[in-house]
């Protein structure tokens, strides 16, 4: 008897505060995918501000980035998220690389240190989202083992998932090859420079964090 | 003054010198996954090569990118890794044979796969397909 009243307050209590708290979703990939670029883009088209600089030298991202409500509408539904920007992940970081885009050996190598505390950061907050876009770049070859890491990682964890392929504003962008190598996630095809098939791009992610909200459901009833 | 010069020689040819260790899946399966991680580090980190038999496991792969990037900047020469896990296709097998292998994995851990892991200032690339893998060196 105890026992059930226990678990019928702590129910209680979950409910009433995990309600309040907004669904976390992250966004991630490699280095120069273009995840502040879209980041950028959902804050401008709901909240008419950006988030974050973007620039075309790697690891421009080298702090998490937050954006605490984005409240998105779509078909007459609602859903509201704390938008999490993080550093690209990578398993190397060579400060020489810098000074090929102008940057000076200080800076480069400051570049280089602030980006491996960006990457280990990323990695640390993982744990933490309920929703994942995975930003990829769709110009590049996507079997590289970041990739892999980095979507291995998030279905260990039963993390919902949506991989984005940007640059499709690209010539040499392909987003069925990006499609034919996770071929279990749903893939979307856009520019977030331009704002191509955003549309899309928003129904996608209010299907995930639906999932992500009955996941959580389930665990606070657990 | 002879023997001083014949000492260079022998370090710099040292240094030249490719070593590539495998690793036998027997000697990573009892360790833990910290004790793993380190342990591939560490040989990797030393400029070796790593061949190992198996894969580790997603989250022990972020903790190797997570613990290389603690280890970048530490050493002069040492830029981070480059990992790749060489797995032969599955695509022939099917019904029985697929789901024997696929618990015989479970159980026993998959020996087929092979993990590359070399350190970034000697491998630039590994690149892979289905039937091979290219190790392209700096």
């Amino acid at each position: 008897m105890i026992r059930i009243l226990r678990n019928f307050v702590k129910r209680m209590f979950n409910n009433i505060f995990s309600v309040k708290r907004h669904i976390k979703l992250g966004l991630y990939g490699p280095p120069n995918a273009g995840k502040t670029t879209l980041a950028n883009r959902i804050c401008k088209d709901w909240l008419g501000e950006e988030l974050g600089k973007v620039s075309s030298i790697p690891h421009e991202t080298r702090e998490i980035q937050v954006k605490e409500k984005v409240e998105i509408h779509h078909k007459g539904k609602t859903i509201t998220f704390k938008l999490v920007d993080t550093p690209g992940i990578a398993t190397k970081i060579d400060y020489e690389n810098f000074l090929k885009h102008g940057l000076s050996k200080r800076e480069a190598k400051k570049r280089a240190k602030e980006a491996t505390k960006g990457v280990i950061e990323a990695i640390k907050w993982l744990d933490d989202m309920d929703v994942i876009v995975v930003v990829l770049d769709a110009t590049k070859n996507p079997y590289t083992q970041v990739n892999l890491t980095i979507i291995g990682n998030i279905a260990a964890r039963k993390i919902p998932l949506l991989i984005v392929a940007n640059k499709i504003d690209l010539r040499r962008a392909d987003v069925k090859r990006v499609e034919a190598a996770f071929p279990e996630y749903d893939v979307v095809g856009i520019s977030a420079k331009n704002g191509t098939n955003m549309e899309e791009f928003y129904e996608s992610l209010f299907t995930i964090v639906k999932k992500a909200r009955r996941r959580r459901k389930r665990k606070t009833t657990k | 003054m002879v023997k001083r010069t014949k000492k260079t020689k022998t370090i710099s040819k040292k240094r030249d010198k490719l070593v590539i260790q495998f690793i036998p899946y027997s000697q990573i399966q009892p360790l833990s996954s910290y004790k793993r991680v380190k342990m591939l580090l560490d040989i990797v980190a030393s400029g070796k090569i790593v061949f190992m038999q198996g894969r580790l496991r997603p989250e022990e792969e972020a903790d190797l990118i997570e613990e290389t990037m603690k280890t970048v900047g530490k050493s002069k020469h040492f830029k981070g890794i480059e990992l790749a896990v060489f797995s032969p296709s599955q695509a022939n097998l099917k019904g029985l044979t697929l789901l024997r292998k696929k618990i015989a994995d479970a159980l026993a851990g998959n020996r087929d796969v092979i993990t590359v892991i070399g350190p970034a200032h000697i491998v630039r690339e590994i690149k892979k397909d289905p039937t091979k893998l290219e190790l392209m060196l700096e």
